[in-house]
């Protein structure tokens, strides 16, 4: 995919109140150039890398990719945990962003305590719950407390629990992102329009379903398309609590580069990523677009 | 006659306000208990770590574990690289992304759709697509395994989200104080300087801490452009199969306790971030 850079020719239009014109220009120009070298040009060349070897064009290297026995795992676990992911870690926020807004006693330290995952790496978070969640961590201890015989949860043998494992893990780090982009986007609403929906005598739910969240769409939409791209990257999180047991799509590319050194099919890899962040996101655009047009039934 | 008063509503509500504080408690300590386990696995002695079952309580404080995996071979160094990195590209992205989030805010210019469109599209460009082939290209200009390949990246990262977050950071500047400040005499830069930037500085800062925390967070293109000088993330990753439990819970918590920091600095400004960006 080529991504050319937006001309900049020099700014003609000006407001009018400047008597000068403005130098849109010299203030564009250099974030243009740095990301068509830096953006621009690597997306170029991974496609160029993963299609290409010394003798030409060549399918070589995503024939091995598409063979290689972790691939598909690798899949599969990657749709399955943004599938069952995405919905929960939504109407997780959401409960979350209304339950801050109906202001509960200390509301900004709880605020303040669900944001903290924002700035937490998805390595970090697999670090913190692999303490947890191994078989002499704190969940067995915890159990064994209460006389109960502990599981292997990050076993190999054991591909539900490890899971859920990195489902948790993965709930408590990202969820946060989306809260605080709802909750920007409730500030912008006005409570008037949800008051007066209540004097009309809704209901909660029907306040949520016909008021609320038809007036977040645009927050949705950005927090949906935002954060599906960044599950499709999430792959520390499942390499700190188990390893290679729970290959994801990133983390084979990252397997393919530093372990197996080759570059190549790495490089297929990642175009397998951005294909897939492109077409969701395209999907979501649509989507969210055709209800809007349809949504006065 | 006594009038019999309907109290069921009044009790309703307080039912759910005392669902309410109770959910609100549940999801914080959802939040907290992790990060209290990985703070007391990290301050644990190595000795405490192997009993088994572990206690929850802190009884057997110490802080073995910490000092040895911050004596572990490359950590210093990979703690010096984070900060540097990050603090590199905080200065680049803001030197360019700045700029750039001003002239969107200030001037109309052909191009300007396409330009924040392309910003958008940047944004949702996943960061192993840019390392592989970026590996390739720092290779052969000779700043292959160096911290300025990473800040390179970090900051081609890091930019869209500057620029947009910067222009409504600026928008948010009221453009009748420029013309005033131009009014007396004030040149273009000069009413910059002396009336927008001081206005701005807050949000611009907030902007910079969140860039530090990308760049800070950042594990796959700092592993993939590095072999020697790895950032703390990438040194952690890379260490991970062949380490011992006590330094992988050490460095998850060296990971943590700087972002509850980053957070409590920009607390302020976290829903600004996303709530008034452009579109």
């Amino acid at each position: 995919m080529v991504v050319e850079a937006p001309p900049t020719p020099a700014a003609t239009v000006a407001p009018p109140r400047h008597r000068k014109i403005p130098p849109a220009v010299l203030l564009i120009g250099p974030s243009v150039v740095f990301m068509a070298l830096l953006l621009g040009w690597p997306v170029v060349q991974g496609v160029l890398q993963a299609f290409k070897d010394d003798q030409g064009f060549t399918l070589e290297f995503v024939n091995r990719m598409v063979q290689d026995p972790y691939f598909w795992p690798a899949v599969r676990n990657t749709l399955l945990l943004i599938v069952v992911m995405i919905p929960l870690q939504f109407a997780l926020a959401i409960a979350m962003a209304l339950m801050l807004r109906s202001n509960p006693r200390l509301h900004k330290v709880h605020f303040f305590i669900w944001a903290i995952p924002l700035a937490l790496s998805d390595l970090a978070a697999g670090l913190v719950w692999l303490a947890i969640f191994n078989d002499r961590g704190y969940l067995n201890s915890a159990l064994s407390w209460f006389g109960l015989q502990g599981i292997s949860w990050l076993a190999y043998d054991n591909q539900t629990s490890m899971f859920i494992c990195v489902l948790i893990a993965e709930l408590w780090r990202a969820t946060s992102l989306v809260l605080i982009i709802v909750v920007a986007g409730l500030q912008g609403i006005p409570k008037d329009y949800d008051e007066a929906a209540q004097v009309f005598g809704a209901t909660f739910w029907q306040r949520l379903r016909h008021v609320t969240l038809p007036l977040l769409k645009p927050s949705l939409q950005v927090a949906l398309i935002l954060r599906t791209i960044l599950a499709f990257q999430t792959f520390a999180v499942a390499q700190a609590l188990t390893g290679q047991n729970f290959p994801l799509v990133v983390g084979e590319t990252y397997r393919w580069y530093t372990g197996l050194q080759n570059p190549n099919v790495a490089a297929a890899l990642a175009l397998v990523i951005l294909v897939v962040s492109m077409v969701t996101s395209i999907f979501y655009l649509r989507a969210l677009r055709d209800k809007n047009q349809g949504g006065l039934r | 006659m006594s009038t019999k008063v309907d109290t069921t509503p009044i009790a309703r509500q307080k039912r759910n306000r005392f669902l309410l504080q109770a959910a609100c408690i549940a999801v914080s300590l959802f939040m907290l208990i992790p990060i209290y386990l990985i703070s007391l696995a990290a301050l644990s002695s190595r000795a405490s770590l192997n009993e088994f079952p572990l206690s929850l309580l802190p009884t057997n404080l110490s802080v073995e574990t910490l000092t040895g995996f911050l004596g572990a071979t490359g950590i210093f160094g990979a703690l010096g690289n984070s900060l540097i990195v990050g603090a590199g590209t905080l200065i680049l992205a803001a030197l360019i992304g700045v700029p750039a989030g001003y002239a969107l805010a200030r001037f109309s210019f052909r191009g300007k759709d396409p330009y924040q469109l392309f910003l958008l599209f940047t944004r949702a460009l996943p960061i192993v697509v840019l390392s592989v082939p970026l590996a390739r290209l720092f290779l052969t200009v000779d700043i292959y395994d160096t911290t300025y390949a990473v800040i390179l990246l970090h900051t081609a990262l890091a930019l869209p989200t500057t620029i947009l977050i910067s222009a409504s950071v600026f928008l948010s500047v009221p453009i009748d104080v420029e013309e005033a400040a131009r009014l007396f005499g004030c040149s273009p830069l000069g009413a910059f300087g002396r009336v927008v930037l001081p206005m701005a500085l807050p949000g611009l800062a907030a902007a910079s801490i969140f860039t530090f925390v990308m760049s800070w967070n950042e594990v796959l293109g700092a592993s993939i452009l590095t072999l020697d000088h790895r950032t703390l993330p990438a040194q952690v990753l890379s260490s991970l199969s062949d380490s011992p439990l006590a330094y992988r819970f050490a460095g998850g918590f060296a990971l943590v306790i700087p972002s509850i920091i980053f957070i409590a600095l920009m607390r302020r400004y976290l829903t600004n971030m996303w709530g008034s960006t452009i579109r």
